[in-house]
């Protein structure tokens, strides 16, 4: 028991309780002047139009994330579960994405779909589409959504992948005796029992887009066109360690804290009802 | 036996002797070529007298080294000197406690330090309200014109006559859109080449209190209508193809290395990065400007950086730290230097000293930096020192960007960034009026 709570104290608590002290306070780069000024840190957020905007993208960025980076590796799983033949080479080539940097994958996907010398870019402007995500800010926000689902899915694809070998081959093989099609087996028997999977895997993806995709978004876009695809916590970042807003950087963290356990209470309380244990 | 005790003694009296040369930490952001200038400085330096030693050490990208020393500095363990670049610059003068004033360095050790002796468009840049020199010019830069001059023979224009005004550029612009070049110009560090340095060369306001070298109570000015007609003629150029939009920062220099942009308006620093890598040739030119503005063009502001003497250290070392200031400032080592990096000679002795080697007309476009910056400058025109620079930056890339998209109409993003970079002012002057 106790060894768990000091380690949860010293990683979680204490830099929880840190990021409360500094967002009631005011210093100077090097700490050298430190004052107290109460909720003012919090009220020149609430101030300033561009952060709340910034809700509305972290909100659509999120989801995105979520939505599609659960469906792909469903989807992927389901497939690779299904292979009978060489199923290790394609499960381990899924999973390697996991290993990769969140900045260096930022960077990847940059290149590709760099306006003037990216492959995809180019393959785009052949179809018509002239690709600019330098400007435009939609293709910015699928820009940064693609790398930061990409290097997500081998995470999601090992769980759901461990799901669906968890359910007994006797249960599918008795629904397709029944007449059952796959389509229908999935829905009506598979989705249902790999519920639990999913509902841990929507919390953590949520938590992922919130909290990890900083680098990925640095990398990529910077958080613009404008702040198009200026997402909270990298305005966290920017201002904490590029702009050395302290003060400001902290008051931010203590927002995006009560949102991400406002969101998973949410979570646990409502979209748990519906899983099946 | 013998022989192994003759090498302890030896060894230890090797350490003694070591220990006798005062160690003095130089933490810098200086990479490959330049990265290369440091250690040389360093090791001139090192060589040049027994008492001190200059340890440079790399610490990353300008904001790096910079958080990193912040966190060296709360930990008790700062380096002697830090590069800082120029928008980190009222950070640091804010931190009054974190640093010590050059001025004062110098004057304590005994050296001999004239400000006078440094360009006024860089020594005032450095220079406290009341006169005192805070931090050492080291490399800086400003902003300059560069063009293809093979593309410009392509398009049928004048290779070595570059547009010196910006209905020129457009003109210039038009005629390579024509002859078939899918970007005519492109623009890297917008922020600073289109609204900070446009400022002082047409000699208007960017902030007020002489762009904040004045005070900390500075707002923004940049909504005027001279700054409106330029953006709106740009958003203009961009809507017909003749300026390509290539990113933030120095994203965009990529783009003219290659090839694909014919016209760029960037860092003088810039300069040995195309030098090495373009396979065309190109031209140097000062940065266009509207002909019809009295007064420009006056003279443009600098970039790069300067070097801060962290608080807290021993006498000695500082002593160190001042006799290394007094080495690298001496003409011979600043003319070596611009030669060497492209970066300005900060003394006026350096400059003429380079001049008169013949390294200007060996070297055509490369004194364009220098006379753009040895001019008499004006309270409009000394320099841009704001609090909160570094997401002034930002604000400034946000708004521009969504006037090239074609989101906001000049004035609008223009008024914004007014609006936006205030608040951060305020805030600024609030947290550091104390002190």
């Amino acid at each position: 028991m106790a060894p768990q709570v000091a380690v949860i104290v010293l990683f979680f608590f204490w830099p929880a309780a840190q990021a409360l002290l500094q967002s009631v306070q005011q210093s100077d780069a090097f700490g050298t002047s430190v004052d107290w000024v109460g909720l003012d840190n919090f009220r020149n957020l609430w101030n300033d139009d561009t952060y709340l905007a910034s809700f509305y993208t972290t909100a659509i960025f999120s989801t995105l994330v979520a939505v599609v980076g659960i469906s792909v590796s469903l989807l992927l799983a389901v497939f690779a579960d299904r292979i009978v033949k060489g199923a290790l080479a394609y499960k381990t080539l899924l999973i390697w994405p996991y290993a990769v940097a969140p900045a260096v994958a930022g960077v990847l996907w940059l290149f590709m779909f760099a306006p003037s010398v990216g492959v995809v870019s180019y393959w785009l402007r052949a179809l018509g589409i002239d690709w600019n995500h330098l400007l435009n800010g939609t293709h910015a926000m699928t820009l940064v959504v693609m790398a930061a689902v990409w290097k997500q899915i081998s995470y999601n694809f090992l769980f759901f992948l461990a799901g669906l070998q968890s359910i007994p081959k006797s249960l599918i093989e008795a629904a397709a005796i029944d007449g059952a099609r796959p389509w229908r087996r999935f829905w009506t028997m598979v989705f249902p029992l790999l519920s639990p999977t999913t509902f841990f895997l929507l919390v953590i993806n949520m938590v992922y887009a919130f909290f990890d995709t900083f680098a990925i978004i640095d990398a990529a876009t910077q958080g613009g066109p404008g702040k198009d695809t200026a997402i909270l916590v990298y305005k966290v970042y920017f201002d904490g360690f590029k702009a050395m807003d302290m003060g400001g950087s902290a008051a931010q963290s203590v927002v995006l804290m009560v949102i991400v356990v406002a969101l998973t209470v949410v979570q646990f309380r409502f979209v748990e009802k519906k899983v099946n244990y | 036996m013998k022989l192994k005790l003759a090498a302890v003694a030896l060894a230890a009296s090797c350490a003694l002797s070591a220990q006798a040369v005062t160690e003095v930490q130089w933490w810098h952001s200086m990479t490959a070529v330049n990265g290369e200038w440091v250690n040389d400085l360093a090791k001139g330096f090192n060589a040049s007298q027994s008492n001190y030693k200059i340890v440079p050490t790399y610490k990353g990208q300008y904001d790096e080294s910079m958080t990193a020393a912040v966190a060296a500095f709360r930990a008790g363990n700062a380096p002697h000197i830090l590069q800082v670049f120029e928008v980190g610059t009222a950070t640091m003068m804010a931190s009054k406690n974190a640093i010590v004033p050059v001025g004062k360095v110098m004057k304590d050790a005994g050296q001999k330090f004239d400000p006078n002796a440094y360009i006024s468009a860089v020594a005032g840049y450095y220079t406290a309200p009341s006169g005192e020199m805070l931090s050492f010019p080291f490399n800086s830069s400003t902003t300059v014109f560069y063009y293809n001059k093979d593309a410009f023979k392509a398009a049928g224009l004048d290779p070595n006559k570059a547009p010196s005004s910006w209905p020129e550029v457009a003109l210039a612009a038009a005629k390579l859109k024509a002859s078939g070049h899918k970007c005519p110009l492109t623009l890297a560090w917008q922020g600073w080449t289109q609204l900070e340095s446009f400022s002082a060369w047409h000699n208007v306001e960017f902030a007020t209190k002489g762009n904040g070298l004045g005070g900390m109570d500075a707002r923004m000015k940049v909504n005027s209508p001279l700054h409106v007609r330029h953006i709106d003629n740009l958003a203009n150029m961009a809507k017909q193809g003749l300026f390509v939009y290539k990113g933030r920062a120095n994203v965009p220099q990529t783009s003219f290395v290659s090839g694909e942009c014919a016209m760029i308006t960037t860092s003088s620093g810039f300069y040995g990065d195309a030098k090495k890598n373009a396979k065309f040739a190109f031209g140097l030119a000062p940065l266009p400007y509207y002909p019809d503005v009295p007064g420009a063009p006056q003279n443009t502001v600098i970039g790069g950086a300067s070097l801060w003497v962290m608080a807290g250290k021993k006498a000695d070392e500082y002593k160190g730290v001042a006799e290394f200031f007094t080495y690298i400032s001496s003409p011979e080592v600043q003319s070596a230097s611009h030669k060497r990096t492209g970066y300005l000679p900060v003394t006026t002795a350096a400059f003429q000293l380079t001049e008169k080697s013949g390294f200007y007309k060996e070297n055509p476009g490369t004194d364009v930096a220098p006379t753009q910056m040895i001019r008499k400058t004006t309270d409009k025109s000394r320099g841009i020192r704001l609090g909160n620079y570094v997401q002034i930056r930002t604000i400034e890339d946000e708004e521009l960007e969504q006037v090239w998209g074609g989101k906001k109409s000049a004035k609008e993003a223009l008024d914004s960034i007014v609006k936006r970079g205030n608040e951060l002012l305020e805030r600024f002057e609030k947290a550091n009026k104390k002190g």
